[in-house]
């Protein structure tokens, strides 16, 4: 399906330095029996949130007020396991567009491309300092510009450059996914089918 | 001539178009859905107004969260009968094969493909599950892919995917008694680390790995995901011709033969290059447990848990926050800790052979009463052959209880959940956090170090066991 269409996005970060959080941690087994794509963002992350009576836990970040935004800076190796899809649109639902990490699992990137969150790889150096910079200044913001692969830190200007390749870069640019391409290929997916 | 590996001519053969600075249109051979990652994919085709383009190239079971009693009668829990009769209705609509709760070939869904010969060498292979990895066994490439890509095989056949690094991994020599081919990968898991193989698809080879059963390879291919790669493949061998051969899917007659020829062509050209290597040997390897929340966290059962020392910051953290939520100290021994449940079953050890190393080795005893012993085929095929070797009735004799087919506490979505605190020793494939149930404390191992867990009622070394 479509999404929102990504270019720059500049907001406050929300940090998770945690590393190899699981697809089973950012959402559960047991709240993926939904037949539709809406309501994942009241479980993102549901057993570091919640108590098992389902009060919310103090010391975990999405229930200190002092962090919020659009972006989640996360730590190494940051959606590793499951290919479930529900783990993207958990974060997306919650309001999550963009994940910083140093180092990303495959099919979970893969998975945010493909719905419109952008995953964006940096240096463990840069992870450390935009860590250190949103503990010390929880308003600190961060500027993601797509168009040219560049992620900064605006209180004070460090950037880092980050790859995308060229298709996916245009598809979130334009909010386009890949099936519009793949029917716009019948023809020759046919061809090729029938040869098999 | 080029020199080229196994997964070059899989995948070079499979491309329909390369989108420049772009990723590969990619054809799919073989679909595999389920009820929970495929219901969300039928919505969107509807919703684009678009059908499934090549219903016969795909097949359907439920297996996630489907009971494991009672499974003739209707799903208790409303939720998960809601997303099997979604599964049955879209099949049903679309004309895609089921295999449904209660027939033949009902099962884990990787457990029923190759079961069913619908796995196949030099096949691409995809399902909504990272765990479709496993048919690599048989010399395919397969991965599992997120909903969205799921839609895509549907309308398409096609997905869009940049082709992976290669990396071999090699063990050679001859593996020790007791030791099987679940210890071979935890140990490689371990040597490289939960994300060591990110970006590769692996194919394993060497000595130990050709001396291996289908079941034996596809436990190892399984768990490739693991260690953060795409997936995992073997070179197809007479091992592999053997097992496909009579199987319902498999070829026939003349055609057999024409299959067999190409599927002979199917290996890495000596001299061929991979982005990366690893060399073990199997001498090196001996019975494997984990000990912490991720499939890297493995150590030998002999062995203790590792120190926090040289570990710094985040790395440090992230390790104490495991341990914590394990309950163990760093550096102490897990030989001898006191477990409560232990789970044989799931796509990664839940086939006939895993079931029959349970009930040799616990034959003629009985487990330990601190334990709940859980069985659960990976499929009705499975079932079936353990009753009629009388396996069954060896482990209901020694206490094991048996379940119907699924994936059951690997996953816990259904109602066989480990309880907080608990530890559960398992011969399934992630030991997250919650993974078995909110707040269970997994440990990974061998069928043969759960038989032995079983019986002692301790973390033990079915080497121990055996020498009594
Ligand atoms: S048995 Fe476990 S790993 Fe295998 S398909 Fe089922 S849930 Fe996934």
């Amino acid at each position: 399906m479509a999404y929102d269409k990504f270019t720059v996005l500049r907001d406050t970060a929300v940090p998770l330095p945690t590393e190899n959080v699981d697809t089973d941690q950012i959402i559960p087994a047991r709240f993926l029996k939904a037949t539709e794509r809406t309501g994942f963002g009241d479980n993102l992350f549901r057993d570091w949130r919640y108590d098992v009576e389902g009060n919310p836990k103090k010391d975990f970040v999405l229930n200190d007020p002092t962090y919020s935004g659009k972006i989640l800076v996360a730590g190494k190796n940051f959606g590793s396991g499951s290919s479930r899809e529900h783990a993207v649109w958990a974060l997306y639902d919650y309001g999550f567009r963009c994940v910083v990490s140093s180092f990303f699992a495959d099919i979970f990137k893969n998975n945010c491309l493909n719905i419109g969150v952008l995953p964006v790889t940096v240096s463990p150096e840069f992870a450390d300092k935009l860590f250190a910079a949103i503990e010390a200044d929880p308003k600190t913001e961060i500027e993601v510009n797509l168009p040219e692969q560049k992620i900064t830190l605006l209180s004070t200007g460090e950037f880092e450059t980050f790859d995308i390749n060229e298709y996916k870069k245009s598809n979130m640019q334009n909010g386009f996914d890949d099936i519009d391409y793949l029917l716009n290929m019948s023809d020759e997916i046919e061809a090729f089918a029938a040869s098999r | 001539m080029e020199k080229t590996t196994l997964f070059d001519k899989i995948w070079d053969s499979h491309v329909v178009r390369h989108v420049p600075a772009g990723p590969d249109v990619f054809f799919i051979d073989k679909h595999f859905i389920h009820e929970v990652t495929s219901p969300v994919a039928f919505l969107n085709l509807e919703k684009r107004g678009i059908g499934v383009k090549y219903p016969h190239r795909t097949i359907a079971t439920p297996d996630h969260n489907v009971p494991t009693v009672d499974q003739d009668q209707t799903i208790k829990d409303k939720l998960s009968r809601m997303q099997v009769e979604k599964l049955r209705e879209n099949c049903r609509k679309y004309g895609i094969e089921l295999h449904d709760l209660g027939t033949a070939h009902h099962g884990i869904v990787h457990v029923i493909g190759p079961e069913l010969g619908v796995t196949q060498p030099g096949m691409t292979i995809v399902c909504g599950d990272s765990h479709t990895s496993t048919h690599g066994a048989f010399g395919a490439i397969a991965f599992g892919i997120g909903t969205s890509e799921v839609e895509m095989v549907l309308a398409t056949q096609c997905i869009m995917q940049s082709k992976p690094k290669k990396m071999r991994i090699s063990v050679e020599g001859e593996l020790g008694k007791g030791v099987t081919s679940k210890d071979i990968i935890l140990y490689i898991i371990s040597k490289i680390s939960a994300a060591g193989a990110t970006g590769y698809f692996v194919e394993y080879a060497g000595s130990a790995i050709q001396s291996l059963s289908m079941e034996a390879r596809m436990t190892i291919c399984n768990m490739s995901i693991e260690m953060g790669a795409r997936g995992g493949l073997i070179a197809p061998d007479e091992t592999t011709f053997n097992y496909l051969k009579g199987r319902q899917y498999a070829p026939k007659g003349e055609d057999w033969g024409k299959a067999v020829a190409y599927w002979k062509t199917l290996k890495t050209d000596e001299g061929a290059v991979f982005d990366k290597e690893y060399h073990f040997d199997a001498a090196d390897i001996e019975p494997m447990i984990t000990y912490g929340t991720n499939p890297g966290m493995g150590i030998k059962v002999k062995d203790r848990i590792p120190t926090a020392e040289g570990l710094e910051g985040s790395n440090k953290a992230s390790f104490l926050k495991s341990l914590d939520y394990m309950g163990f100290e760093p550096g102490e021994p897990v030989k001898g800790k006191q477990v409560d449940y232990v789970f044989v079953g799931s796509c990664t050890n839940g086939r006939i052979e895993d079931i029959r190393a349970v009930a040799e080795f616990v034959k003629g005893k009985k487990k330990a009463e601190n334990i709940t012993a859980w069985i659960v085929p990976g499929s009705r095929e499975v079932e079936k052959m353990a009753h009629e070797e009388g396996l069954v009735q060896i482990l209901e004799e020694a206490g094991f209880e048996l379940r119907q087919p699924g994936c059951s506490a690997c996953l816990a979505m259904n109602d066989d959940k480990i309880p907080a605190g608990k530890y559960a020793v398992s011969t399934s494939n992630r030991n997250f956090e919650g993974r078995q149930g909110p707040g269970a404390r997994t440990m990974l191992a061998s069928p043969l170090t759960v038989a032995a867990v079983a019986v002692t009622g301790r973390i033990t070394d079915p080497r121990e066991v055996f020498d009594n």
